[in-house]
């Protein structure tokens, strides 16, 4: 009972030649629903050309949840900041251009998504481990991030003014 | 005739009788005992893997969010163990000379799994499921335990059905925000009542109930 035959996910199996139970697609498959012929969403390439625009509309959920999902898989190298001094970074690993240089705040969104999903240089691809809609949260708060340098006290709503006001008065 | 036995046979009868029940009981009772130790349940005992993986190194250390690896966690039944090319995404340029890691680059050159000893592992009969958890906000530290204080994996709690159950009956006690469900550290509010309105507030946004029937787990 305790350990009864059938195969559990991540369990040992002595029938596949690569001992795995929980199996691959066989080449070529396509599952339901996972046909991908949004070009725009799936691979942030509209047209041949690498997307300008985010293939849905952006919103304070949209970058908070970005915020975590950044938070979670990007900051161990490119830090809180984005500046590309996270901690293992500082144990070592090649450090990555800040997203605040001018090639990065110039760069379109879709080459963000496309840096998530296929890589770049000695950065791994997180297509795995990132789902399509999760790589443009995070490509929303990067743009936030980015902003963050560079907004004038005027853009700022009256409230936040007044906090800074108050903060620079003591 | 002379009385067969004497009246102390009495007491002696009595004694005896409560002898056995009192014998019987505690040998119940050390086998409950037995059944919930760490020496049955194996709770509290690291387990020696392929490659002496530290989630204290990773999560305290680095600070690396649970989700970083252990990726379904939030949207299916397993939290899933990292594949190789996750430690790779790292390990490609950091101690990549080193012996005790070896088995990682061999996994990653020649596509074989690495193959973790399990440390949690419920019977077959038992259904169990992570998502509905974490999205009801139950943090990995009260199951898991200081993840992030192991230098080798090892389990925290007994993984009984009592151990289910206890928390299957008043789940409002072990609540927290979706958003602290990996932090190690959170604790609730000191205060009683703002703990209280807490609890509260989570029940009903989360609208977590009590599950207590036998296929809820066993189905
Ligand atoms: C293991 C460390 C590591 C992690 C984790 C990581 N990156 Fe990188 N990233 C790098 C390195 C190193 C580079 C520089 C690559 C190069 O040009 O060789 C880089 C480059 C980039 C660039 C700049 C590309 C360019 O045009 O120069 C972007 C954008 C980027 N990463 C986004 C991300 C995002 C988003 C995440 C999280 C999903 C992430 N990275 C996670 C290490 C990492
Ligand atoms: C850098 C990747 C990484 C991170 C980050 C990480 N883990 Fe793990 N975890 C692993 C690996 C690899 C294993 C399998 C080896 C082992 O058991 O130590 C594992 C095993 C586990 C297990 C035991 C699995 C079993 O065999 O029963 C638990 C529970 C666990 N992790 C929880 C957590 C929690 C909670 C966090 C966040 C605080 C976390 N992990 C962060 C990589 C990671
Ligand atoms: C996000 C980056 C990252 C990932 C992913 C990662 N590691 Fe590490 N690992 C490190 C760094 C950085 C160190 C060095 C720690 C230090 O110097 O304090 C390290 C150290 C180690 C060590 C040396 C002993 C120790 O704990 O200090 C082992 C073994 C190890 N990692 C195994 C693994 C395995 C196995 C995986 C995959 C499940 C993995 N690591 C995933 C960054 C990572
Ligand atoms: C309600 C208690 C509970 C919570 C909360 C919980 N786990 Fe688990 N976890 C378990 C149990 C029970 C098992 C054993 C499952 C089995 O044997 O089928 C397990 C197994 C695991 C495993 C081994 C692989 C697998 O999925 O079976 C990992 C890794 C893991 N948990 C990580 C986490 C992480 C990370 C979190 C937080 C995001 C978490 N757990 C939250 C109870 C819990
Ligand atoms: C710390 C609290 C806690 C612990 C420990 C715990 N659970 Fe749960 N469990 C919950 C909560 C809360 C829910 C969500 C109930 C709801 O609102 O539907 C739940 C739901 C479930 C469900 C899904 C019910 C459904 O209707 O689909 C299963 C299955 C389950 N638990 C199994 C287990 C098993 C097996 C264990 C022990 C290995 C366990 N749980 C330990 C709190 C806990
Ligand atoms: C919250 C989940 C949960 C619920 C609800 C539950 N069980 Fe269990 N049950 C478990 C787990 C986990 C085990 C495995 C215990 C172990 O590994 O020792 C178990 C084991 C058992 C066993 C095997 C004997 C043992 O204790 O090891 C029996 C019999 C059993 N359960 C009957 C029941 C009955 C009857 C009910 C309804 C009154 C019930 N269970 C409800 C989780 C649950």
């Amino acid at each position: 009972m305790h350990d009864q035959p059938k195969l559990q996910p991540l369990e040992r199996s002595e029938f596949f030649s690569d001992h795995r139970a929980s199996r691959p697609p066989v080449d070529g498959a396509v599952a339901r629903g996972e046909l991908h012929e949004d070009e725009l969403f799936y691979t942030g390439f509209e047209n041949g050309e690498l997307a300008t625009q985010f293939p849905f509309a952006v919103t304070r959920e949209v970058v908070e949840h970005g915020r975590q999902r950044f938070n979670i898989y990007c900051t161990p190298c490119h830090g809180q900041l984005g500046d590309g001094l996270g901690t293992v970074v500082q144990r070592g690993f090649q450090r990555p251009p800040s997203y605040h240089i001018d090639r990065l705040r110039q760069a379109p969104v879709g080459h963000f998504y496309n840096v998530i999903s296929n890589g770049k240089g000695r950065m791994y691809s997180f297509n795995d481990r990132i789902q399509p809609n999760d790589r443009w949260a995070i490509v929303s708060y990067i743009r936030a991030l980015q902003l963050s340098r560079h907004v004038s006290v005027n853009d700022l709503p009256p409230a936040v003014v007044a906090e800074l006001n108050a903060e620079a008065a003591q | 005739m002379a009385q067969l036995f004497h009246t102390s046979a009495n007491m002696i009868a009595r004694l005896s009788l409560l002898a056995v029940v009192l014998g019987a009981g505690g040998g119940l009772t050390a086998l409950l005992t037995v059944a919930k130790s760490p020496y049955n349940t194996q709770q509290n005992m690291p387990v020696d893997q392929p490659v002496p993986f530290s989630h204290k190194h990773h999560v305290k250390g680095l600070g690396i969010d649970c989700l970083h690896c252990h990726t379904s966690v939030e949207q299916g039944a397993i939290a899933g163990i990292p594949p190789t090319k996750t430690c790779m995404t790292c390990h490609s340029q950091i101690w990549t000379e080193a012996p005790m890691l070896e088995p990682v680059r061999e996994s990653f050159r020649t596509n074989e799994s690495l193959e973790w000893v399990r440390v949690h592992d419920l019977p077959d009969y038992v259904y169990f499921n992570h998502s509905i958890h974490v999205n009801k906000g139950i943090g990995c530290v009260t199951c898991h335990g200081r993840v992030d204080e192991m230098p080798l994996m090892m389990k925290a709690n007994t993984l009984q059905m009592s151990w289910c159950m206890d928390c299957h009956w008043h789940p409002e006690a072990n609540l927290r925000p979706r958003s602290e469900i990996t932090n190690m550290t959170w604790a609730p509010p000191a205060d009683p009542d703002e703990r209280l309105a807490l609890a509260q507030r989570l029940v009903e946004e989360y609208n977590v109930q009590s599950k207590v029937s036998c296929s809820v787990c066993h189905r």
